[in-house]
Formats: structure tokens, sequence, C-alpha cells
């Protein structure tokens, strides 16, 4: 396999608050030590619940958020502390799409403006003028070209999502970080902007790390995905191996929680677990997963599980009593929790 | 779950119109809307932003500004007509015989105080002779039906002291404090997480099977739908397109805007290779409806200018019993190209 281009180590980000009448010092552990890596032109899918700390693992990666542990290499070359002069430069290669195409454009700029804001912060002139870059962005988007004078308020939200992308694509940039690229937008809207996501990815060798609670939008996109839960990956590998042979049981919970159409009619097994995710502030002992699991015994209390691959696969799962390699989905008999 | 073709639905919309005025306009939110419902059902309604499934429910509840809004038509429940009713009248229905529960439950309950004290409230409202010491007890009652641990201690908490999910439950045992015959669910788990979403719905089809009441389940997600309803309705531009059973609409849907819904969404079991089938264009302004079928100008299959851009398409039954479409396209090109073209597609295949 070629090198990396994105190498992620005990990445960790605690947030410190206060609590209580007393304001005692205590830490969120959004995220608690991931390892991962991004090749050239791949998508790592990230998928989990709320307060998994996928968008913080995102913000981190781009260098909008300060991990507190933990290293990021991109393209061989350690970004974990660079400053903001030195990080520049990189920021060409590495760009992000935020979730709400609303709050995330400047009202009072035109849109010609906010593609070409990238190329005017980093000092770059285009052959053939400025103007024409951004028209060639916004053509290559499926926007009007013509629009360039135009507010984001004239916009629908799916064609907002496509001036976030313009702007990300302004610098060309080997890596997008795509944080809920979709979840705003009706159902009709969001296959457009994921099949341009597609198209574009083909087109200029794009990588991307996938951010999304959607699980059936994550498997249509990646083709490698991470489980996360409570700050840590619970289980990652191919796409195949997570959706049909999924060995962490949390991972086989989220699959079966969700409401697919395509299984209409079908007298499916079900896993219903009981209860909320744990507060990060005080995360359970062990495995983090252990108070929602119907698996769990005292060693998972008290040990906690590392991630690791086992007998040649390159699924990799963090969990006492994985279900064995190569089980099928379909064929879940355990009940509720 | 026992359904009775023959009785009569408990809740009969016909022909139902609701209008805003703004200063761009008047603004079509419903545009002749008819369904009905029996208690024991649940409908789900589905559709886009701006498609009036919203409008509708609030219609139902009686919650639009007399002062701006403009509703004709007719709304039976129970036999009784709600267009017109005034506002006291309404009052004494509303968590009574009808009853809402919203998507966000924080910003439907209120934060200073208790969520006992709330349930308690809307129980005392509907009946007038219950002590205070009964209507705690029915509060604890709703609390530990709907999977609240500990109620006694949760009684006394304000809302912000629960989770998302916890906090949905609440919302649903103050809309069973009074025994509804209809449960009106908007978007009840989009705010939720996958995992506390499943939990919320088999809790909603437990109770259904407990109280018998009629629900209405409003949401963008067919995947919902498909797990919980018995009916579908999709709406389009504020009109119904297509309605019948969920096994109507899921195996056999005739409408181009449910195939488009359909080829949309990404399955948990397709080829994830193959590209998703989107609709082009956007949904259209309510203010300035396409003329005949709302639909025509993203549909793939349109018949211009004659009929589809010309006149509205009604809804009328196809040969499947009960199952209705409104649609210009004959019934046997409907079939043969759902068939032949969308099936593969996306979820449907």
């Amino acid at each position: 396999m070629s090198e990396a281009l994105l190498r992620v180590r005990g990445l960790t980000k605690h947030f410190a608050v206060r609590q209580g009448a007393t304001g005692a010092k205590a830490s969120v552990r959004a995220v608690d030590g991931l390892d991962f890596d991004v090749h050239a032109g791949e998508t790592l899918g990230l998928v989990g619940e709320s307060g998994c700390g996928k968008t913080t693992t995102g913000r981190m990666l781009v260098r909008l958020l300060e991990p507190t542990a933990g290293s990021i290499e991109f393209q061989g070359r350690d970004i974990t502390t660079l400053g903001r002069r030195a990080m520049r430069p990189l920021r060409q290669d590495l760009q992000i799409i935020f979730q709400d195409p609303y709050s995330s454009l400047n009202p009072r700029h035109t849109v010609g403006k906010i593609v070409a804001m990238p190329l005017e912060v980093n000092g770059i002139k285009p052959a053939g003028g400025v103007k024409q870059r951004v028209q060639e962005l916004l053509e290559l988007v499926g926007l009007n070209p013509e629009h360039y004078n135009r507010f984001p308020h004239e916009f629908s939200g799916g064609q907002r999502q496509r001036i976030g992308i313009a702007r990300a694509l302004a610098l060309r940039p080997k890596l997008i970080v795509a944080d809920e690229p979709v979840s705003a937008l009706d159902v009709s809207i969001q296959a457009q902007v994921v099949n341009l996501l597609r198209d574009l990815q083909r087109e200029l060798d794009l990588a991307f790390v996938f951010i999304a609670h959607d699980l059936a939008i994550v498997r249509h996109f990646s083709r490698r995905v991470a489980v996360m839960y409570l700050g840590k990956v619970v289980e990652i590998g191919d796409r195949a191996d997570i959706y049909e042979r999924p060995r962490h049981p949390y991972t086989r919970a989220l699959l079966s929680a969700v409401p697919d159409v395509a299984a209409f009619g079908e007298q499916r097994q079900r896993i219903r677990l009981t209860g909320d995710v744990p507060t990060p502030l005080n995360p359970p002992s062990g495995c983090r997963f252990r108070t929602r699991c119907w698996k769990a015994q005292d060693v998972c209390a008290t040990e906690e599980p590392p991630l690791v691959a086992r007998e040649g696969s390159a699924q990799q799962v963090a969990c006492h009593f994985p279900e064995a390699v190569g089980v099928v989905n379909e064929h879940v008999s355990e009940v509720a929790a | 779950m026992t359904h009775d073709a023959a009785s009569p639905p408990y809740l009969q919309v016909d022909d139902l119109r609701v209008r805003f005025s703004t200063a761009d306009g008047e603004v079509r939110a419903v545009d002749g809307v008819s369904f009905g419902l029996q208690r024991g059902r649940t409908l789900g309604i589905v559709g886009e932003s701006g498609s009036g499934k919203s409008v509708t429910s609030l219609a139902v509840m009686g919650l639009h500004d007399p002062a701006r809004t403009r509703i004709t038509g007719a709304i039976k429940l129970g036999g009784r007509d709600l267009v017109g009713l005034s506002d006291g009248e309404m009052r004494k229905l509303r968590g009574r015989d009808v009853a809402m529960i919203f998507q966000d439950p924080l910003s439907a309950l209120h934060p200073f105080y208790t969520v006992g004290r709330q349930l308690v409230e809307g129980y005392r409202t509907h009946h007038a002779g219950a002590s205070k010491a009964q209507a705690r007890q029915r509060a604890l009652d709703m609390l530990d039906r709907v999977g609240i641990p500990q109620p006694d201690r949760r009684f006394s908490q304000y809302p912000h002291e629960f989770s998302g999910g916890m906090r949905q439950r609440v919302m649903i045992a103050m809309s069973l404090m009074n025994d509804p015959a209809l449960l009106i669910a908007d978007e009840p788990t989009t705010a939720l997480d996958v995992t506390v979403q499943a939990q919320i719905l088999d809790l909603l089809a437990d109770l259904q099977r407990e109280f018998h009441s009629a629900i209405i389940l409003i949401t963008h997600d067919l995947g919902v739908v498909s797990q919980v309803a018995d009916e579908v309705l999709v709406m389009y531009g504020g009109r119904a397109v297509e309605h019948g059973t969920v096994a109507q609409v899921m195996r056999g849907p005739q409408h181009p805007y449910t195939w488009g819904l359909l080829a949309s969404i990404p399955s948990l079991h397709g080829d994830p290779e193959v590209d998703l089938k989107p609709i082009k264009g956007n949904p259209p302004s309510l203010i300035n409806v396409p003329s005949g079928c709302a639909f025509h100008p993203r549909c793939a299959y349109a018949m211009k200018p004659e009929p589809c851009a010309a006149q509205v398409p009604q809804l009328l039954a196809v040969q499947a019993d009960g199952h209705r479409v409104a649609c210009h396209l004959p019934e046997p090109q409907r079939i043969s190209t759902y068939t032949d073209e969308i099936a593969h597609v996306g979820v449907a295949q």
C-alpha cells in the first residue's frame, strides 16, 4: 500500500469545563486516542451518534481545533503544531465543507467573492484571472457561472452547499473534510450533492474524510468506514466488512436500528439498545460501550479493549467479545439487552 | 391491529385548503387535500420542506393564527367539523381528542416548570373534577408507561435535566395524558440518534396497540414510514400526489415524484457503486406554484404542455384497492415505467 496522505495517531481532544456550584474543573473527553490513515483519492467515512467526537475530529484534521495530544501527519509532514503562517500553504491541500449551508457563507459577500476568497488569502493569481477561475469553479459544481454577482440568500439550500463546495475546491485540494455535507438538505437535493461529490472525486482524485450520522449515505460514499462511540473508534474496515460482516456489537446495533426502505416487509432480527449514550465527562471504565452492551462481562469494565485486526483481515475491532470473522449480519440471533 | 374497512374514519379531511397572506403574495400552503384515518391506524405523511405536511397537521390541531390564515374545506373529527370552531371550543378538544408530539421537545416543553407540573396541568385542564393527587398519579403512570426510569424522581425535574430521547418520551407521556383518539407526531424522531429513534418508534407502535389511537406521522424519511405506518400520503407543492397502503406505495409506487424520492435515497443493501438518481431542480415556491401538475417542471415523464403543464391532475383511484394517484400519465404506462426503469434504482431494487 502506498504511503498515506493523512496519518493520524493517538489523536485526542479534551475540553476543560467547570461543573456545578463549586466550579470544579473537569474535562470532556470528546476524542480519546484515534489512529487512522487516509490514502490519496479514497474516502474514509466517520459514522457515529451525537457526541461521539466525529465533528471534533474533522475540525482537528484541518487544524480548526488544537489537539490535546496525538499527531496528524499530512503527506509525511507532522502538522500537529504548525503555526498559522506555516499552516497557510498546507491549507491549499486541506479543505473543509461544513454542514450548514446558511451560516457558513457570509451573507454580505457575493458568491464570486466567497469563492475567490481562498485564492485571495493565499495570494494566488490564476492564469486567466480570478473571475474566470471562479466561473470555472461555479460551472464545475453545477451552478450558473453568470450568477457570480448574486448573494447567498438568492440561492436554495442545495445551491448554497454547492457554493461551499466550489470554495473548498478553489485551491485544488488533495483532501476535503466533509462534515455532514448533506444532512441539512431535502432528500431529493441530498442525492444531487452526493452525486456531485462523487463526480468531483473521480475527476480530481480527491480524498475525503466524510463525516455523517446517516449510515446509508456513508456506505454509498465511503470505501472505508470508521465507527465511533464516545470519542473512540470501535471498528474500522472496508465498507463491505463494516456493513455486511460487522464484528463490534455497537456497529451491529447501529445497523439494525436504521429504518431501511429496501428492508420493507422483511422480518429482520432487530437489536434494540436501551438507554442513552453516557456523558463524555465521565465515560464508563474499560470499554465505553459496555453500559449498553448485551455481551458485556466483568472484563469489559476493567480492561479497555484495544483496536486490533485479526487473522489477516484489515478490519479492526475494539471488543473483548467480537463476532467471529466473516459472520454475515443477517444471521443476528441475540435479542435486545 | 385490526382494520375494519367498514367502520367510518375517525378523522376525515375533505378538500382542505390553507392559505397565508404575506407581503410577497398569497401562499397556498395546502391546496385541496383529502384523506380519512381510522382509529388504530397510522398514516405517514411524507414530503420535502414546503410540501404542506406540517401545515396540514397544524390545521387539524387548530394552531394556525386566524388573523392571517384562510382555511376552507372540512376537518371532521369523530363527525364534528373543526374548521371555523372558536378558540374556546378548539381548546376543549386540543389535548383531549387530538394531541401533538413536536420535533423539538426542548422548545415544546416549558423550561421554567417541572415536567410533573406540566403533565398535571394538561390533565386537570380536561378533568375539572380531578384532584391534584389523582392527576399526579396519572402523570407518574404515564412516565412509567413511556419507559422513563424512576418516575417519582423524574416528576420533579426540569426539561433540561433530561436527555434528548428522554425528553421526547416526556412529550409522548404528555400527549397521552388525556387518552386522545388522534395523535399527530411531527418529525418525532428527526432530532434523535438512530438507536434512540428506534426506541421511540417501537414505543409509539406499542402505545398505539394499547390505546387504539389514530396516529398521523409526519416525516421526510421514507424508511421510518415503511417501518411504522399502515398508510402513506405523499405530498408535493401543497397537494397530495399519492395515497395508499404502505405496501402499495413502497412496492408499486405510481407517481413520478414518489419514484424520485425512492431513487434519491441510498440503501444499506444496494450496490454502492451505482450513482443515486436524484430529482432534478428544486421544490416549488408556494407563492408561485407551477401551472397544472406542480411537479411537471421536474418530471422526466411529463407530457408538455398538455395536459401536465395545463391541468391539475386529480387524485384518482387506480386499479389496486384504495390506492390513489394524481398523475396524467395513463396507468398502464405508469406501471410499466416503474417496472422497467425505476424498480432497480436506489432502494427500490
